[in-house]
């Protein structure tokens, strides 16, 4: 069982949440319109072996998003911050 | 290499049973070969024995990190179909399902192959016409196809929950005869020993660390035994294809993932096919031991952890509870997990990389067990003629590129749903 500290409920088992893939994965502008960033978006992945920043849906808790760093190969977990907090960052 | 026989059996039994020869040699490794294999599992011996059988290619290495059918080869539920029904997966897996049933005379090693039918049940009237169009596919395709009526079911598998208040109501299923189990580790022994036979090298113990390129090509792999040289280099690695390809500049379509499978206690003969429970995707079959072997979904995260989580081992007993209730109090003996390449559309590639020397053999998604006959023989002549074999001709790296994914469940680019 993972368990995340979620930033609004606290230490909460992985069964509220549901995964929402590779947090690091950026979003093309909707201006966009050249081919390779939206296929790099759409279907490429890193796919680490080690850390890797993740999203979750506390789904059946606070009902926000968070992206966690949680480690591949040995499931250690890291920081877990609000998404909307992690987008800001990645804005800045 | 000895014919394994009756014949051989008996005059063996005279001395003990202890004048076996090896079934396969321990080679060092030569400075260079024409073709190295990445990847000592079921895949990558397969493709060994058909490039020397079928193109002649001997001067071959298999490169295995650990020992063979370590990873996922010995991490599966052993069932073998082809009910596929997208176009470029459909004649792929009947040519498998061909192969599995020539294999054991093939390789002079008995395969187990059992094919004791598979039922997928189903839970409402769109899954009995999803079902129905499934099976027409199939028969147009000259593969074995046949629809059951909710009572037929009942008749054929008396001990699923048809009560009313059953979680999933199950109304009919799609049956393929010709589906079934074989025994997994025979083969990765019997593709070894076919192999080793017709002269390929199988290095165990030897973990690939690095490929060496020259011009930005791949011209041999560097190892934990040193370097070896090869005009190409395949994958055939499992969960691991993305972690390799990253070390020449490649990323991929795909995500690693990690499926739980479990073996019960043994109990008499009961469970006498196949039965996958499409509502729940669980399936189940018993094993000659008399264990019932099962599994379910994907834990449906990213980890290269070969162990899966509390959370799944419920869902999958759950399931299990929920339509065969009689084998509510059986123990667990095992739980293990295999990792493995989760593609945008849940279809595999077996192709030319756009690194030139580098052929990857991966994104088997969970179906890769009974895809390794076929497998073989398609990354074969991929390697030896430098193009693709008609049945792996739609499994390449570009047709995410150009909207040609083969999505068999319909799910869109979500590794975790397929």
């Amino acid at each position: 069982m993972l368990r995340f500290k979620c930033p609004v409920c606290g230490l909460r088992d992985e069964t509220e949440f549901d995964y929402g893939g590779d947090a690091t994965v950026v979003r093309p502008a909707t201006a966009e319109t050249a081919f390779e960033p939206w296929y790099d978006y759409v279907f490429l992945r890193d796919n680490p072996r080690g850390p890797h920043r993740e999203f979750w849906h506390h789904s059946r808790g606070c009902r926000q998003w968070v992206v966690v760093e949680r480690d591949t190969l040995s499931h250690d977990i890291g920081d877990v911050v609000l998404a909307r907090d992690a987008v800001k960052e990645n804005r800045s | 290499m000895t014919h394994y026989s009756a014949l051989s059996l008996v005059a063996k039994a005279f001395s003990g049973h202890r004048s076996w020869s090896r079934a396969w040699r321990d080679p060092v490794p030569k400075p260079a070969y024409d073709i190295v294999i990445v990847g000592g599992g079921g895949h990558g011996l397969a493709t060994a024995y058909y490039l020397a059988k079928e193109h002649g290619l001997r001067n071959v290495a298999v490169i295995e990190k650990g020992w063979l059918g370590g990873g996922n080869t010995g991490r599966n539920t052993t069932i073998v179909r082809s009910n596929y029904m997208m176009p470029g997966n459909t004649m792929f897996y009947e040519r498998s399902l061909r192969l599995w049933e020539q294999l054991s005379q093939d390789l002079n090693f008995n395969q187990m192959v059992s094919q004791r039918g598979q039922f997928n049940l189903c839970h409402s009237p769109a899954s009995l016409d999803a079902a129905r169009r499934r099976g027409n596919v199939m028969r147009a395709n000259g593969i074995d196809a046949e629809l059951f009526s909710r009572e037929e079911v009942m008749r054929r598998l008396p001990y699923l929950d048809y009560s009313d208040d059953a979680r999933f109501p199950i109304i009919g299923s799609l049956f393929q005869p010709r589906a079934g189990t074989v025994r997994h580790d025979a083969v990765a022994w019997g593709y070894a020993r076919g192999a080793d036979a017709l002269g390929v090298d199988i290095i165990q113990q030897c973990e690939v660390t690095g490929f060496i390129l020259e011009r930005g090509a791949v011209v041999g792999v560097e190892t934990s035994k040193g370097p070896i040289r090869a005009k190409k280099v395949g994958t055939a690695v499992s969960g691991h294809t993305g972690y390799l390809a990253a070390k020449v500049g490649l990323r991929l379509p795909l995500e690693t993932h990690v499926l739980q499978a479990f073996v019960t206690e043994p109990l008499r003969p009961m469970i006498d096919s196949v039965i996958s429970y499409a509502a729940a995707h669980f399936y189940i079959s018993q094993s000659d031991k008399g264990d019932l072997v099962l599994g379910g979904d994907l834990d449906g995260y990213n980890t290269y952890a070969q162990r899966g989580g509390l959370p799944l081992v419920e869902h999958t007993f759950a399931s299990a509870k929920a339509l065969i209730p009689s084998i509510s109090r059986l123990r667990l003996m095992r739980q293990w997990g295999g990792v493995m390449d989760m593609t945008m559309d849940g279809s595999p590639i077996i192709c030319k990389s756009p690194v030139d020397g580098f052929y990857i053999n991966g994104g088997w998604c969970y179906g890769g067990f009974k895809a390794t006959p076929a497998s073989g023989y398609c990354f074969a002549w991929t390697l030896a003629k430098d193009e693709p074999h008609p049945d792996n001709a739609e499994f390449t790296l570009d047709r995410f590129r150009n909207g040609y994914q083969i999505d068999e469940k319909g799910m869109g680019p979500t590794p975790n749903a397929h």
